[in-house]
């Protein structure tokens, strides 16, 4: 008796199970509303600042609700999502992934949402539209963007007998300041630097472009081994040559981590680094009492065509090719571009914002004394940005690659670039092949 | 009959749908793509034999492939050795002994990335402890020899019954650990200046090429654990009266170890070779948390590590399934080849 409604019972529990399984997961949120769903990668205070912006879109009207969620190493499973069928339909990328993802298909051209919404070049500053577009068409709006500037320690500048408010205008400055801030110990072990080119070491593909080199002509040719990049590498080995390649190793591997205290910049071993914007946000974090400054980066002495160069980088909203709710989804991207919208966003990340227009109570409220620096570096002449090939990921590690070689006196700087240009030169000219083959297909 | 047969198949068929699901198709659709140009999200392109010829050519493959066969053969040894000592060590009877192999079986259940990211303050090159034991090693070595001996001889001493002398010389131990002891850590020039006579290297294990690589060999020994159990549970199936035999013979204790344990467990050993090798062609979690982009200049940048990046981040999906069957056959070979070798050094009980 018993054990013939073991059977049932069991098929009956599990059914149950599945059933309140679905009625959990699928808690229809708000009804009568199209809900989308948005990945984006950041989390903290800079989460909480986009949370900010949703909440007022998801208050603002009641047609379209939108979902945030949190997603962590959000390039992968974004590509992963799409080339599954199932993206979310507002997915938040880094800027330089917008030549790689358009050129597969990954991400929806916006031109046509644009047009009807009003939204054109001019509402931006021109380097941050420029990096959402791909060959002629808008694949991206902005978010939060960044640019840097040279911080420098006031203290440790005055303490080696320079005048604080007279920040290095020049590379030859640069060095000239970092040779008399940098000190040893008994033992000959630096305790203190200057500057280091390795340091914090994210725009080490990018020191050619600061001599005014170019790493692509935008056509059929990679420079990477052009004058001025092997000279900006030259640069960069004359430090590893004049403080010794493992005295600057063994310095740099005494550093904490970048979001603590222990960083160097803000525990006072490194004078002058090359920041972005969100520099302010850890030092205030990490170090209140740090007295900095920050000024436009140095450019070389016989180039003062190059004065004000800054890195331009974007936080980016982009469609998923294959989303459910394009439509919907525009029209919250839309309410970001709005000066309301992202203001807000920028505000609560602590960064200037991409607009060209800035309301007054922006620039008075915002907590970055630096801030409008920043905004005009970027709307200045020499901003510089990843060039804008699908290939880029590969090359920028390349770059990385022969930086290295070069900072540890493996290589001299013609013959890592050199390197990198036979590497580079070949996977482009097969990229374009198949770029040629697909457009006569068309 | 039959109607036994086809519940036992209904039985197994979740074993089925899966392995052809999860198991049989990937593995065949990664093959088909090694012969593709495949983003991911383009349809894939047949290109026949291009991925593995752009492979033979490419220098990044080369040096990964080198990075890693380096690894491994520092890596596979080391980690066998160690192992397999241990359970020797584990296998011996000593009061706690559970205790003991629990111990030394824990550090192999901290998750990868938590390890990481911890050994890299062990191997920080500036406030690393292991730099710190490295450069305080000789000189305390030096300093405490001579308790050591003091302490050995006294022991002797006193077993064989000889009293008097034995608390003497017990007595120098103690006077020559005081002395030590003060001058290791009382006036502080005595240890600097020992250290600038005998001095181990304190390399930047973290950004010196030279020494990434070995660094992340003795960090593999943290997992030793697992395998030192197989070893383990090998060693207990050894029948005593074998030990026994021998003992009669004569046989000390490497001679047991030699002639009797080893080739009891060879079977083990083959196992847990065959294993360290897959494993050690693999390793991809620690570097790729530990070295981002297997810095310093590559000199970590492992075979999966440019699988991971090729698939993942250069979208370029049919170059790393032709990596991922390139690393199947490597595998594939050297497992053969390990059973090959093994043939006349390996002995099963009752084969």
């Amino acid at each position: 008796m018993l054990r013939s409604l073991i059977g049932p019972l069991a098929i009956i529990g599990i059914a149950l199970t599945a059933w309140y399984g679905e009625v959990v997961v699928r808690r229809p949120a708000r009804p009568g509303r199209i809900e989308i769903t948005y990945w984006e990668k950041w989390t903290s205070f800079e989460g909480d600042a986009m949370r900010a912006v949703v909440d007022a879109f998801n208050r603002k009207q009641r047609r379209i609700y939108v979902k945030l969620l949190t997603v962590s190493g959000i390039e992968n499973k974004t590509l992963m999502a799409t080339a599954g069928g199932n993206p979310p339909d507002v997915a938040g990328l880094y800027g330089p992934n917008v030549a790689q993802y358009a050129d597969d298909g990954a991400i929806m051209p916006l031109d046509d949402f644009c047009r009807k919404a009003g939204i054109a070049r001019s509402n931006y500053i021109p380097c941050y539209w420029d990096i959402c577009v791909y060959q002629g068409r808008v694949y991206a709006l902005p978010t939060a963007p960044a640019s840097t500037a040279l911080h420098y320690n006031r203290r440790m500048l005055a303490d080696a007998g320079l005048d604080p408010d007279q920040p290095p205008k020049t590379i030859e400055e640069l060095d000239d300041y970092a040779e008399r801030i940098t000190r040893r110990d008994a033992q000959g072990r630096i305790v203190k630097a200057g500057f280091m080119p390795s340091e914090p070491g994210w725009w080490n593909w990018g020191w050619g472009c600061v001599f005014g080199g170019k790493l692509w002509d935008g056509g059929s040719r990679i420079t990477a081994n052009a004058p001025e990049n092997i000279r900006a590498f030259e640069w960069i080995r004359s430090y590893s040559q004049k403080y010794g390649a493992s005295d600057l190793q063994t310095f740099r591997s005494g550093f904490g981590n970048f979001s603590s205290p222990q960083n160097a910049f803000l525990a006072g071993e490194v004078a002058m680094e090359l920041q972005g914007v969100w520099m302010h946000n850890f030092i205030s974090m990490y170090a209140p009492k740090l007295q900095w400054a920050a000024a436009p980066f140095p450019h070389p002495a016989d180039r003062p065509d190059l004065a004000r160069q800054t890195f331009v980088d974007l936080d980016i909203l982009v469609i998923p090719r294959g989303a459910a709710h394009p439509r919907e989804a525009f029209e919250f991207i839309a309410y970001v571009q709005s000066q309301e919208g992202m203001e807000l966003l920028c505000m609560g990340q602590r960064k200037h914002s991409p607009l060209i227009n800035v309301s007054e109570r922006f620039w008075r409220t915002h907590p970055n004394p630096y801030v409008r620096l920043f905004s005009d570096l970027a709307r200045g002449p020499n901003a510089i940005s990843p060039p804008k090939l699908p290939l880029w990921p590969e090359y920028g590690s390349e770059l990385s690659n022969a930086f290295d070689e070069i900072a540890l006196l493996k290589k001299t700087p013609a013959q890592a670039l050199d390197a990198v240009q036979a590497r580079m030169q070949p996977k482009l000219d097969q990229w374009l092949a198949i770029a040629r083959k697909r457009q006569s297909a068309r | 009959m039959k109607r036994e047969a086809r519940t036992a198949y209904l039985f197994a068929s979740p074993w089925f749908v899966g392995f052809a699901l999860f198991l049989a198709y990937p593995l065949g659709a990664s093959l088909y793509y090694s012969f593709c140009d495949y983003s991911v999200l383009r349809p894939p392109v047949w290109i026949g034999f291009l991925n593995f010829r752009n492979l033979a050519g490419d220098e990044v493959f080369w040096t990964s492939l080198r990075n890693t066969a380096v690894y491994a053969a520092m890596a596979i040894p080391l980690g066998m050795l160690t192992a397999l000592s241990l359970a020797l060590l584990l296998n011996t009877r000593v009061r706690g002994m559970t205790v003991y192999r629990t111990i030394f079986f824990l550090p192999s259940l901290v998750p990868t990335i938590p390890l990481a990211v911890l050994w890299l303050w062990v191997f920080n090159g500036e406030h690393g402890i292991l730099n710190f034991a490295l450069e305080y090693a000789p000189a305390a070595l030096i300093l405490a020899l001579p308790t050591l001996v003091g302490v050995v001889v006294a022991g002797t001493l006193l077993s064989r019954g000889r009293t008097v002398a034995g608390n003497v010389a017990v007595a120098a131990a103690v006077v020559i650990a005081a002395a030590s002891a003060w001058l290791a850590f009382g006036p502080p020039d005595w240890m600097q200046r020992l250290h600038g006579v005998i001095r181990l290297p304190t390399p930047n294990w973290l950004s010196d090429t030279a020494w990434s690589k070995p660094a992340l060999a003795l960090m593999a020994l943290w997992g030793a654990g697992n395998a030192m159990v197989i070893y383990l549970a090998g060693l207990q199936d050894v029948p005593t009266e074998m030990y026994e035999a021998a003992e009669l013979d004569g046989a000390g204790w490497w001679a047991r170890t030699r002639n009797v344990t080893v080739p009891f467990v060879s079977p083990v050993i083959l196992f847990n070779g065959i294993m360290s090798i897959i494993g050690a062609l693999q390793v991809f979690a620690e570097p790729y948390v530990m070295f981002p982009g297997g810095s310093p200049a590559r000199s970590t940048y492992f075979y999966t590590m440019y699988l991971f990046d090729n698939a993942f981040i250069y979208h370029k999906m049919g170059y790393a399934c032709a990596m991922g069957w390139i690393m199947f056959l490597i595998i594939l070979c050297l497992t053969m080849l390990a059973l090959r070798l093994s043939e006349r050094h390996v002995h099963y009980q009752g084969g």
